[in-house]
């Protein structure tokens, strides 16, 4: 029963998505993006391949992150500030529950989505090469890496979405975001330093915050080339255990919060 | 056991920017509500009302007391298996239609595909939304939206039902449908526990009232009983000659009013026969004397007045310190 009840919190967060016409504004213009992309390549000769790929798997990134980001940060606050909660959490279910509900609900959208938007990126590639490479199946594994991605930047979202205002929580989320995706260079920063207080700090920062630059294999997989089983387990491993830990202390935060 | 039991319920909400200090909505309040009455909870804006009713849903928390719904403590899902709620002004969610979101809220409770089915029709067809069933929330009228609140409180067809001001926003046709939707569910053997603003309508449907004032309960008890202390009389006579006004208004409860040739008296039940006294020894035919029924509006503003002056020196020493 317990499944169940969150199977259909869940199922209704995908329908509210599915439903706001923003999301198509969003995956339309990435779809776009990614076909015109094929006349970026046509002005660069020899590497128009390389080309599509890179602007693909970039555009379907970015407008993942923006649609992780615009529905994310609304997940929890929307449903108070609108008190549609008042008749839910009315009903026999436990709070975290909804928190759980909603967090599957988004990722089944996003990962519908990009799913969507890696069929258009596929498309493209057989117009332009007209066959597929052995080397080309490494694109789905940079997909699979985005999906991880957008399942940490989801946790985030929901994370602030728990305890602050939208604007905030798209604000916190894009910062860490920015932050997380340099995490490598933060900490070589600070190394560079040679200040320690500096290099703790940069070396706190690189632990504490998500790492979201382990992610990026777009320019590996745009030149052929693999990407190796064991950043694949560890990708998986750290996006399932970070997620999961922020999904943990938002259903915490959430359970003791008074719904005024 | 009762169907919903409270002691001693206490919550403080946090106010100010910088320095927090507790701001008492609710002050020991504690109450029973029997199964299968109608219990009306009554009180002006702030008096607390909403708070009592999101504590024993589990939608915020008491910072003191407890509370308990057919004996299983508030705060967890189980208690809330036989209860239907509905929130003050609902609002749903508007990229639904009306049949989806009774799906939606059915799933949450066990029953089979066929059940929920059979529930949505019936809930549909008691809250007269039935040809609406496809129509976006975001399409309905206020009105609509409190039926379709009642609808989904009713959905799983609970023993105990809370509203939060159901007739808060209806035509008079609408707050006659919750009446009857209400009085339909003490004859099916519910509890109805709700808060409402119209007095008229609590007066009307329910078995017992509880006052709420600034968080605390000042009054509680059978409608009958509450304004039975409250009885007197109302009398018309012919014009008298003026002389004999002071001696009317002597008897009289409140002024004597003059109109028509008549004279319009209030009096207690104790000063009757002196009125038929009065009347008898200088001929001065009685109309009218009927037994002067205080409205619960009446009892409702006394009480809240006694409240208010009772807090009058209170609040004047606080203010003085």
């Amino acid at each position: 029963m317990i499944a169940a009840q969150t199977l259909a919190i869940a199922r209704n967060t995908f329908r509210e998505a599915v439903r706001d016409r923003v999301l198509y504004n969003l995956v339309a213009f990435a779809v776009i993006l990614i076909a015109s992309a094929l006349l970026f390549g046509e002005i660069s000769i020899g590497v128009e391949k390389t080309i599509l790929i890179n602007i693909g798997l970039s555009s379907i990134s970015v407008f993942g992150l923006l649609i992780a980001i615009f529905l994310g940060i609304g997940l929890v606050h929307k449903e108070i500030d609108k008190r549609s909660l008042y008749s839910l959490l009315s009903k026999p279910i436990h709070r975290w529950q909804f928190v759980v509900g909603k967090f599957l609900g988004l990722n089944l959208t996003l990962l519908v989505n990009t799913l969507f938007m890696s069929m258009g990126l596929w498309g493209a590639l057989y117009y332009l090469t007209r066959s597929f490479q052995p080397e080309d199946v490494y694109i789905w594994t940079a997909i699979y890496f985005i999906l991880l991605e957008l399942f940490l930047v989801t946790a985030v979202c929901l994370f602030f979405s728990c305890f602050s205002t939208p604007i905030l929580s798209a604000i916190f989320t894009f910062l860490i975001y920015v932050v997380g995706s340099a995490a490598s260079d933060v900490r070589d920063f600070g190394t560079l330093t040679k200040n320690p207080l500096l290099e703790s700090l940069t070396t706190a920062i690189y632990y504490l915050l998500p790492n979201f630059s382990d992610f990026s294999v777009a320019g590996a997989v745009s030149h052929g080339l693999p990407v190796g089983s064991h950043l694949i387990l560890l990708n998986t491993a750290y996006a399932v255990c970070y997620a999961s830990m922020l999904v943990i202390a938002a259903v915490w935060i959430f359970s003791k919060r008074d719904l005024k | 056991m009762a169907a919903i039991e409270i002691s001693g319920l206490r919550k403080d909400y946090p106010v100010g920017f910088w320095r927090k200090r507790p701001w008492r909505a609710l002050d020991n309040l504690s109450l029973c509500v029997e199964r299968g009455e109608v219990f009306g909870f009554l009180g002006h804006n702030g008096a607390g009302k909403t708070t009592t009713l999101k504590i024993l849903t589990g939608l915020i928390f008491p910072t003191a007391g407890a509370a308990t719904i057919q004996g299983l403590p508030i705060g967890h899902p189980d208690a809330l298996r036989n209860v239907g709620y509905l929130p003050e002004n609902p609002y749903f969610y508007d990229y639904l239609t009306a049949e989806e979101l009774l799906d939606y809220f059915s799933r949450f409770f066990p029953m089979s595909p066929e059940q929920r089915r059979q529930r949505r029709e019936l809930v549909l067809e008691q809250a007269g939304l039935a040809e609406f069933r496809n129509v976006a929330l975001r399409k309905f009228s206020k009105g609509m939206l409190q039926r379709i609140g009642v609808a989904q409180a009713v959905l799983h067809n609970p023993e105990i039902v809370l509203l939060d001001e159901p007739m808060s926003g209806l035509d008079p046709v609408g707050r006659r449908d919750v009446r009857n939707l209400i009085l339909q569910l003490k004859s099916e053997g519910k509890t109805v526990f709700f808060s409402t603003h119209i007095l008229s309508d609590a007066e009307a449907i329910c078995d017992r009232v509880a006052i709420l004032q600034r968080g605390k309960l000042v009054g509680v008890g059978q409608i009958a009983e509450l304004l039975q202390r409250q009885s007197g009389f109302e009398a018309v006579i012919e014009s008298c000659p003026a002389a004999l006004l002071p001696r009317l208004q002597a008897l009289a409860s409140a002024p004597v009013l003059a109109s028509g040739g008549h004279h319009r008296m209030e009096l207690a039940e104790e000063n009757v026969q002196g009125l038929l006294s009065l009347c008898a020894t200088h001929s001065i035919r009685l109309i009218s004397l009927n037994p002067l029924r205080f409205s619960l509006e009446d009892y409702f503003v006394e009480l809240l007045r006694a409240g208010e002056e009772a807090r009058g020196p209170a609040a004047a020493k606080a203010k003085a310190s």
